[in-house]
């Protein structure tokens, strides 16, 4: 199906895409277009006006900052994934990058863009709530920081405003988070995840801290901070040791609870609950059998 | 919500970019891909148009390198840009070797996918130029091929990276268009099995999508 008619502007500055917002019809901001482009062609989207952000410049860099280390919006994921700070800091990030689409779209597709899109599958979205990713944007009210914990509103919808542009996120270095996605989909590659369970511990901190986060299994990607506290309290000792096993099973029954799924194509809601369980338990296991403490 | 479609626009752009080493300068729509770009200005067929969504891969070109699904990408967006299509790495007579890989082990039936394959998997050995069988699925996962069960595509790159590891990439890579309008000779006879596959018969009416 081709694309409807629109016109495409691209933005040199921030200020340029906001006047150009403010100027023009129904706008959509546009980086890798992965999302966008696919919405248009089924008729869901339908913007008069595609405003090209990857010309603005500074979107398109990592750098280092006393925030933190900052990914702008028109980074593509293939750059995030084989970046070396992004894959020895961030390696939950890396891990999560990787399973987007395959390589090609992801020399497309942003971390921003997949965010923004607010999908409750978002791979990203389980990296950036366990890192204590910010979203940074400007808007007609001025700049704003906004926690990922609290950006996502429902599906496809977001804390963002009318016009607001998402120009970067940024990972404050408070730890190293090391764990794994657990990702169970139709076919392993291309596939939108089905449940999707992101379990992770800080290295080096004393006593270790333990991170939850779930996607596909609520209307927006989460964090399930009873399980954490559990985890962080009953883990103070050192994982792996008397009645860990068990701590682990009230944990994985915790996210259980705490989840909300739907039954659509991709599974029932039954078995995305059974599977939150079975992959939480699964992946702080792994995490347990891995380190040395 | 559904924002509603303004007005039809039909401003066009003029954008100046290099395909398969030749110069290239026309006006483009906004809502023209570049895969409608290569296949309907350019008459470079190879790239296929299957799902339209990033899934399939018929669609893969190379932009400045690397491989992208080109139904995903406007036009206008490949101002300024390097783009290298199927037609630009090789022909009849001086096949790539991923291209003749491919024929010996038998890794095209159809064809349909072939280019996309092609074009995906010289993404993946510019970067990894010695990958194992894991990298090559996972960097072949966007490609989809409907008749051959994938195994004669993946001995194919397997065979053609150790080929291409011993011989410099220059003695074959990147060719300049060998023939009008960028079109390798002797590909897309009418009535050929590529004809059959969904290239557009260069000088008959194109068919209703």
């Amino acid at each position: 199906m081709p694309l409807p008619h629109f016109e495409y502007v691209a933005a040199r500055t921030v200020g340029e895409a906001l006047d150009l917002w403010r100027e023009r019809p129904a706008c959509a901001y546009f980086a890798g277009g992965t999302d966008l482009l696919p919405q248009m062609r089924l008729g869901r989207r339908a913007p008069a006006t595609i405003i090209d952000i990857k010309g603005v410049g500074g979107l398109d860099r990592i750098r280092e900052t006393e925030a933190g280390l900052v990914i702008g919006a028109a980074v593509p994921l293939a750059v995030i994934e084989t970046d070396p700070v992004v894959r020895a800091d961030f390696p939950l990030l890396a891990e999560c990058a990787r399973v987007v689409g395959a390589r090609p779209l992801r020399n497309r597709a942003t971390l921003v863009g997949n965010i923004c899109n607010a999908s409750p599958a978002a791979d990203t979205a389980v990296a950036l709530l366990v890192l204590d990713g910010l979203v940074r944007t400007v808007g007609a009210d001025g700049a704003r920081e906004l926690p990922v914990n609290e950006f996502f509103t429902g599906p496809g919808r977001t804390l963002l405003r009318p016009g607001e542009l998402v120009t970067e996120v940024v990972l404050p270095r408070a730890a190293v988070w090391r764990g794994s996605y657990l990702r169970l989909s139709r076919r392993r590659g291309m596939d939108l995840a089905t449940v999707g369970v992101l379990v992770a511990c800080s290295n080096g901190a004393s006593p270790p801290r333990y991170r939850i986060a779930l996607s596909a299994v609520a209307p927006v990607p989460l964090r399930v901070r009873d399980a954490e506290a559990l985890l962080d309290a009953e883990g103070a000792g050192g994982a792996g040791g008397h009645g860990w096993a068990a701590t682990i099973g009230r944990a994985a029954e915790i996210a259980r609870a705490s989840c909300s799924p739907i039954t659509d194509m991709r599974g029932t809601a039954e078995y995305r609950r059974d599977m939150v369980g079975v992959l939480v338990a699964r992946g702080a296991a792994a995490l347990a059998q891995a380190w040395v403490w | 919500m559904v924002e509603r479609a303004y007005a039809r626009r039909t401003m066009s752009t003029t954008i100046s970019l290099r395909v398969n080493g030749q110069d290239e300068r026309h006006d483009v729509e906004p809502n023209q891909t570049l895969l409608a770009f290569l296949r309907d200005t350019l008459d470079l067929t190879g790239a296929k148009e299957g799902c339209n969504e990033g899934e399939c891969g018929a669609c893969m070109v190379l932009v400045d390198g690397r491989a992208v699904n080109s139904c995903l990408m406007l036009a206008v967006e490949a101002d300024g840009r390097e783009i290298i299509t199927i037609e630009g790495i090789g022909d009849a007579e001086h096949l790539h070797p991923l291209q003749a890989a491919f024929l010996k082990h038998t890794a095209v039936q159809c064809g349909f996918c072939t280019p996309g394959m092609i074009m995906t998997a010289i993404g993946l050995l510019a970067e990894n130029p010695d990958p194992d069988e894991a990298a090559v699925r996972e960097a072949m996962a966007g490609s989809l091929c409907r008749c051959t069960g994938y195994r004669q595509i993946l001995d194919a790159i397997h065979e053609a990276a150790g080929v291409m590891r011993v011989v410099p990439a220059v003695e074959f890579g990147m060719r300049g268009p060998a023939g009008p309008s960028g079109v390798a000779p002797g590909l897309m006879a009418p009535g050929s099995a590529e004809a059959a596959a969904g290239v557009k018969v260069l000088g008959l009416p194109e068919m209703a999508p």
